[in-house]
């Protein structure tokens, strides 16, 4: 396939490996942010192939993983409603809230459909007058201006119908939370690239700056995850701290404006819930008060209890970097992909489930 | 061989009482007695089905396969077949992963209240098709009809009994270290092509289903190979990545394939990346594994490379002594992975 096959060629990611191994000198631990990064290094066996001196940690970017279970638990609360169809990404479906999951609300007939588009969620709200459609808005900055359009168009469309769950997380202050957790034992990030390409490169700066780390914007294909490692230990080397761009292909130093314009125009920053993580102030979207009408929270009157997470998940640790998958004590024994106690071990992005599925090292 | 099934005609409709199938047609009473003789019988019809007996009744001889699979697919016509084909071709293909010739097949449908006589004809005519192509008889069948609501269009189930080629030995206690693995064509192609169809998910392609019977190809691969071909499975449900794990866990040996020898149709790729699906997970209907003596791999793979059926085909990996009870996959830059099973439906994922 052109342009991803140029960057999954062996002899490529050969050099690259050797190049890291001939610049690394000290013991360096690395966070990639998001969870899709997590699997292109797992399921690549790109961690084998890295000097024992570099720790690869994965990060909260995983959109499934940090979605609190109160929100879970509202979307199941909805999907159940008479008349009313809950749409969402299929990602969401099997995990667990706090009673149930949304795959088990749906086998005892609750309406929930997957969808690609939140474009589609409006198109069927279009043909189905006579039920409320929600769709449950999930994801980084990458998904919210989709999300957001979604809105825009039902209200041109002057739909009554329609609503969002919003339940979106903003990258920089994660990292501001993760860097200043006494605990931190990160030496660098790979920022996300999707998600910058998006929202550019202007929120980085002072965070680098700031804790002093290297941020290198990556890409998710072996040969961009591996540049990207290579130009951040060359900043540690060298004792540097910059915002570099790997994935130059996409990401643009102020970004996608059209994107955020939309955004703008229907979210506001508000302060979120992370699951495992806790409460992080300026970290989350909500929809405006101008497009209240298209906020599934307030349309249905949601309150609903505060629910408590399983005590015996350490997604906050995985998903902080203090603690790899296979130091939990459940991974793979009392925790699997088929019966859960946390996010990450059900997601396709979750750091659990990438270790779960591809990993066949046990000592990483 | 989907242009093949593109080119047969489909016979022309006889006039029926109804335009859709109605609870009356499962009672077994008139409306089913004369949509049996006015369609079904009269496409289907052979020496036996022609009996109109509550069973068939007939001989076979020595060593016999038998084998029942269902059939629920949404949308039941797509690009490259509908359900009928699929279900002739699913019970024909999973005799032939036994070593056997397939020689009859019941037939049962469960209709839902409301399905089109047009759809309903269509089906019939995939079946007869397939039926043909395969070379079995459909010997007896059964048709229920539900209520509008209580199933998704039409329903099949298939049951076939076959005889097994003297030479067939095959059984996954045969598999040794050394042997390869062998897969006959393209994967995943079968999954994509219906997931582009999903509504939701439409996407312009001009992919179609593998379904095809695989009976002719293993008998003659039988003939020649005999038992150096140790196991054959068909990866319908789950893909290639659940026949693999299925036979890792039953041997206790290891099974390295490589993703660069994987075939695969740069469309399907292209799809498979766009929805975040791993081909080795989707379901293929005319394909089919083989494990076979190291000896013979190559020799195999020329021989079903001149079958259009299989022309695709490619040794992809071999049995192993370490990663007992594993599937590991060398990823085209040099990492390896273990290719677990699948955990519930494979979904997309969200960004």
């Amino acid at each position: 396939m052109k342009y991803l096959s140029e960057f999954r060629d062996p002899e490529l990611v050969h050099e690259y490996v050797q190049e890291i191994h001939r610049i690394t000198t000290k013991p360096w631990t690395l966070m990639e942010i998001c969870g899709g990064q997590t699997h292109g290094l797992v399921k690549n066996g790109i961690l084998e192939m890295l000097p024992k001196n570099i720790t690869m940690v994965h990060g909260p970017g995983c959109p499934v993983c940090v979605t609190s279970i109160s929100v879970i638990d509202e979307a199941i609360y909805l999907a159940e409603l008479p008349n009313t169809i809950l749409c969402s990404f299929g990602d969401m479906l099997r995990v667990p809230g706090s009673k149930k999951s949304l795959l088990e609300v749906k086998a005892e007939g609750a309406d929930v459909r997957i969808l690609y588009s939140p474009l589609e969620a409006v198109k069927l709200a279009q043909e189905n007058p006579d039920k409320q459609v929600v769709f449950f808005a999930v994801g980084f900055e990458t998904t919210a201006p989709a999300n957001a359009l979604s809105v825009v168009h039902a209200s041109k469309l002057k739909l009554n119908n329609y609503s969002i769950l919003a339940s979106h997380v903003l990258v920089p202050p994660a990292m501001e939370a993760i860097l200043s957790d006494e605990q931190n034992k990160i030496d660098a990030f790979l920022a996300a690239g999707h998600v910058c390409t998006i929202m550019g490169m202007e929120e980085y700066y002072p965070v680098a700056e700031k804790y002093k780390t290297p941020l290198v914007i990556t890409g998710f294909e072996p040969v961009d995850l591996l540049q990207g490692i290579l130009m951040a230990v060359k900043q540690l080397e060298k004792g540097e701290y910059k915002v570099e761009n790997q994935y130059v292909r996409y990401v643009q130093r102020e970004g996608n404006k059209m994107a955020m314009d939309t955004i703008y125009e229907v979210f506001e920053v508000s302060d979120r819930i992370w699951r495992g993580i806790g409460s992080i102030p300026n970290s989350g979207y909500e929809v405006k008060d101008a497009y209240k009408q298209f906020n599934a929270r307030l349309k249905f009157n949601l309150h609903l209890p505060v629910a408590e997470e399983n005590k015996e998940c350490i997604s906050g640790d995985i998903m902080k970097g203090l603690k790899k998958p296979k130091q939990c004590p459940n991974f793979g024994t009392k925790c699997k992909p088929e019966h859960p106690l946390g996010a990450p071990m059900v997601s396709s992005e979750g750091a659990c489930a990438a270790y779960y599925h591809y990993s066949n090292n046990d000592s990483l | 061989m989907s242009e093949i099934i593109k080119m047969e005609l489909q016979c022309p409709m006889p006039q029926f009482d109804f335009d859709v199938i109605t609870m009356g047609h499962g009672s077994g009473g008139l409306l089913t007695h004369r949509l049996l003789e006015s369609g079904v019988f009269d496409l289907l019809k052979n020496d036996l089905l022609n009996q109109q007996h509550d069973g068939a009744v007939f001989e076979l001889l020595g060593k016999t396969a038998f084998s029942t699979d269902s059939y629920v697919i949404s949308p039941i016509i797509f690009p490259g077949g509908n359900i009928g084909e699929l279900a002739v071709n699913g019970t024909v293909n999973d005799l032939a992963m036994c070593g056997a010739a397939a020689k009859y097949l019941s037939l049962g449908f469960i209709i839902e209240e409301g399905f089109t006589m047009q759809e309903f004809w269509t089906v019939l005519n995939g079946i007869k098709n397939a039926a043909e192509n395969a070379g079995i008889k459909i010997v007896t069948g059964d048709t229920k009809v539900v209520e509008k609501g209580k199933g998704d269009k039409i329903f099949i189930n298939t049951s076939g009994v076959g005889t097994v080629h003297p030479k067939a030995a095959i059984h996954h206690n045969r598999i040794e270290v050394g042997d390869k693995i062998i897969i006959s064509g393209n994967l995943a192609q079968h999954g994509i092509t219906i997931m582009s169809m999903r509504k939701g998910l439409e996407f312009e392609t001009d992919m179609v289903s593998d379904t095809t019977n695989l009976n002719h190809i293993i008998l003659q691969l039988l003939d020649r190979f005999g038992e150096n071909i140790k196991f054959l499975r068909d990866p319908t449900r789950g893909g290639l990545a659940s026949v693999l794990n299925e036979v890792a866990g039953l041997t206790k040996l290891g099974y390295r394939i490589e993703q660069k020898l994987l075939p695969i149709d740069e469309q399907v790729e292209g799809a498979c990346e766009m929805l975040g699906l791993d081909p080795l997970y989707v379901a293929n209907e005319g394909l089919f594994v083989a494990i076979v003596k190291n000896s013979i791999a190559n020799e195999m793979l020329e021989l079903m490379k001149q079958d259009s059926k299989t022309s695709n085909a490619a040794i992809i990996g071999e049995v192993t002594n370490d990663n007992s009870g594993k599937v590991i996959l060398k990823s085209n830059i040099g990492g390896t992975r273990v290719v677990n099973y699948l955990t519930g439906e494979q979904l997309p994922r969200i960004c």
